[in-house]
């Protein structure tokens, strides 16, 4: 991963909200401080409001709110809650051991 | 009942045959309710049906969220029942979603609530204009998610939302060791709470639902036996109508002339009757006469052998002289034969509800009722009869059941068991005299008609059945079989010879008044011949003084002047 040889990995992050809430706000300056801290340069994140989407809600089989989903590198992984704990979120994205 | 001191609860029908009658007219509406049971035990079914019922009949549209199988898994299993979930869906009347919930590849970073699920069922309520919910195995959701704090308060604001949408949910969960559910759902859901239950008691398997609990209503108590039939998810109540179902005044022929006139004339229609005997004591013989009497007048009756098969029933009644095939023949009596141990109990009734629907008959046979029992008749086969022969009183057929007993001193111990269901109770009983064994009939109950209370004595012959009348000998013993012949007999012979003696003093009596009458004739002679001399001396004397007269008139000419008889006188 870190040989300068091959492309970085891509990641792929889809972010679920739902609505302007604090815990989506959170969710929002969390994951973005996380990329930029553990990410940089190799990160796409799209926020999915699902007030304004609803139907959005079924592909990615989203239950709880917010939930991170990890589209690239396969497998798909999720990761809920408002990332307020870097951690767990860091091993939800594997980029971490667990 | 209760309901009508308590606000009137407004009520959603489900639609599930009996369900609506135990519930007093379905669940809660506007609430959610809880279904509880063990896997396997039709919750899924339940919901589902409760969904596509309000589509069919209540023109409410519903959504069907599954936690576990797949949409295309249920539409499986309900096209078996005559549903096509893809139509309603097509149509806009039915949502049917899966939420998969994948614990291993879900971590937990910080608060969050469950708005997904709220959108998605948001969604699809609005899609359709949904008023009937199921969300089935939502205790999975517990299953899904670690903070178990979070999960309580978000399930507790599902249950308020589904209710602030006026929403009838039904909220399906795996029972728990001890409790209705794993994750304590009942907490959450105060309204109304069904359980399911599958056991296996006798080696018979029985499904049972119970209404636990339902607020502000009156409900059956009991525990339900419930099937899944052709027609889906069926329960068995004893119908809320209870005892009022119509009866009827219409007497109906047994078939045995000398039986109607032991029960006043014949038992009613709609009524249940017991024949209860040993083994060998005739008792489906006594029942294929009422089924021929029926089909003669072109009923159609309904005959479960639950021990011999149609084909060895038929060709042992045509040794009675009753020819049951071209009944057959003619589709009047329907024969079903049943292994009783081959199902359930409450899959017999749902048979027989069935069948009953299918054939409408007007006399039912259940030859023997003692077979649905592998030991004696307990509770729960009672409590199935029970049902039986409510179903037919309310659809107002004539039931015969045939009961097995054992014998011995408690010999009607079981049949009196049941007894209690029937309104006549004929006993058949073997009558054991002098080396000989024939078959007696009484009448242990005949509500509401005047009925003989003597023993009759039961015979087959090659014409049917024949009651002889009761014949006792000079101690008062019920003389059977041959030797009321020879009882008989002697009667005549005894008879034979009175009617002799008669016959003799009959005689000596006409010698009598001969010998009388001749010395009357005597009398009578001596007496005229008396009257005749008496009359001859009269006749001398009056001719004597005639002749004396005479002399004294000469004598006088003789001695006077002319003068007759003047004396001189001074």
């Amino acid at each position: 991963m870190t040989d300068p040889k091959m492309k970085p990995t891509q990641y792929v992050l889809r972010l679920y909200i739902a609505g302007q809430t604090p815990k989506s706000l959170a969710a929002v300056s969390n994951l973005n401080r996380i990329c930029e801290e553990f990410l940089q340069g190799q990160y796409e994140v799209e926020v999915i409001d699902l007030l304004e989407n609803p139907h959005l809600a079924e592909g990615d089989q989203i239950i709880a709110i917010p939930t991170l989903v990890r589209k690239l590198p396969e497998p798909i992984r999720k990761v809920i809650g408002d990332l307020s704990d870097t951690e767990k979120t860091l091993i939800g994205l594997q980029l971490k051991p667990r | 009942m209760i309901d009508k001191f308590l606000p009137r609860l407004d009520k959603c029908p489900t639609g599930i045959a009996g369900f609506d009658d135990i519930s007093g007219g379905g669940l809660p509406r506007g609430r959610p309710t809880l279904l509880s049971g063990y896997a396997g035990t039709g919750k899924s079914l339940f919901a589902l049906e409760f969904i596509l019922h309000g589509i069919e009949r209540y023109q409410e549209h519903g959504v069907f969220i599954s936690f576990e199988e797949s949409p295309k898994d249920l539409a499986v299993n309900v096209a078996s029942l005559g549903f096509d979930l893809a139509r309603y869906q097509a149509d806009g009347q039915l949502r049917v979603i899966q939420i998969e919930l994948e614990p291993q590849a879900l971590i937990e970073a910080g608060e969050f609530d469950l708005d997904g699920l709220f959108i998605r069922l948001g969604a699809a309520i609005d899609a359709v204009g949904a008023k009937r919910i199921a969300l089935d195995g939502a205790e999975n959701l517990f299953a899904a998610f670690t903070d178990m704090r979070i999960l309580r308060a978000e399930f507790h604001r599902l249950m308020r939302w589904l209710k602030e949408r006026g929403l009838t949910a039904i909220i399906t969960t795996e029972r728990g060791k001890d409790a209705l559910s794993r994750h304590g759902l009942e907490e959450y859901i105060a309204d109304c709470v069904i359980a399911l239950d599958h056991r296996i008691e006798r080696e018979l398997a029985t499904r049972r639902l119970r209404i636990v609990k339902y607020r502000g209503s009156a409900h059956g108590s009991n525990e339900y036996p419930f099937v899944f039939e052709k027609q889906g998810f069926s329960v068995m109540p004893i119908t809320s109508a209870g005892l009022s179902y119509a009866v009827s005044s219409e007497q109906v022929s047994s078939g045995i002339v000398s039986l109607d006139a032991m029960v006043a004339g014949g038992v009613y229609r709609g009524s249940s009757i017991l024949v209860s005997g040993t083994s060998g004591t005739g008792k489906s013989s006594l029942a294929v006469h009422m089924v021929d009497a029926a089909c003669r007048r072109g009923e159609h009756c309904l005959y479960l052998a639950m021990e011999e098969s149609p084909d060895q029933i038929e060709r042992n009644m045509k040794s009675i002289g009753i020819d049951l095939a071209q009944w057959r023949r003619a589709g009047l009596l329907n024969f079903h034969a049943v292994r009783p141990t081959a199902s359930g109990l409450e899959m017999h009734l749902a048979m027989l509800t069935r069948l009953v629907d299918e054939i409408s008959p007007k006399l039912v046979v259940v030859d023997p009722i003692t077979a649905f029992a592998t030991g004696a008749i307990d509770e729960t086969v009672k409590l199935m009869l029970v049902r039986a022969v409510d179903l037919f009183k309310t659809k107002g057929i004539t039931s015969l059941l045939t009961c097995l007993t054992s014998g011995g001193t408690a010999e009607e111990a079981t049949a009196v068991g049941v007894s209690s269901l029937v309104d006549v109770w004929l006993t058949l009983r073997n009558l054991e005299a002098a080396g000989e064994r024939t078959r007696g009939l009484y009448v242990s109950k005949a509500r509401g008609m005047a009925h003989s209370n003597q023993v009759r004595e039961f015979i087959l012959t090659n014409a049917g059945v024949r009651l002889e009348d009761v014949v006792l000998d000079e101690h008062g013993r019920i003389l059977t079989g041959s030797a009321r012949q020879f009882h008989e007999e002697l009667t005549r012979a005894e008879q034979k010879v009175s009617a002799a003696d008669q016959e003799r003093r009959r005689a000596a009596l006409e010698r009598k008044r001969h010998v009388l009458e001749e010395k009357v004739a005597v009398l009578h002679a001596e007496f005229e011949d008396d009257v005749r001399a008496l009359d001859a001396e009269l006749e001398r004397e009056a001719l004597r003084v005639q002749a004396s007269g005479r002399a004294l008139g000469d004598m006088a000419t003789q001695r006077g002047s002319g003068q007759t008889t003047q004396h001189t006188p001074r």
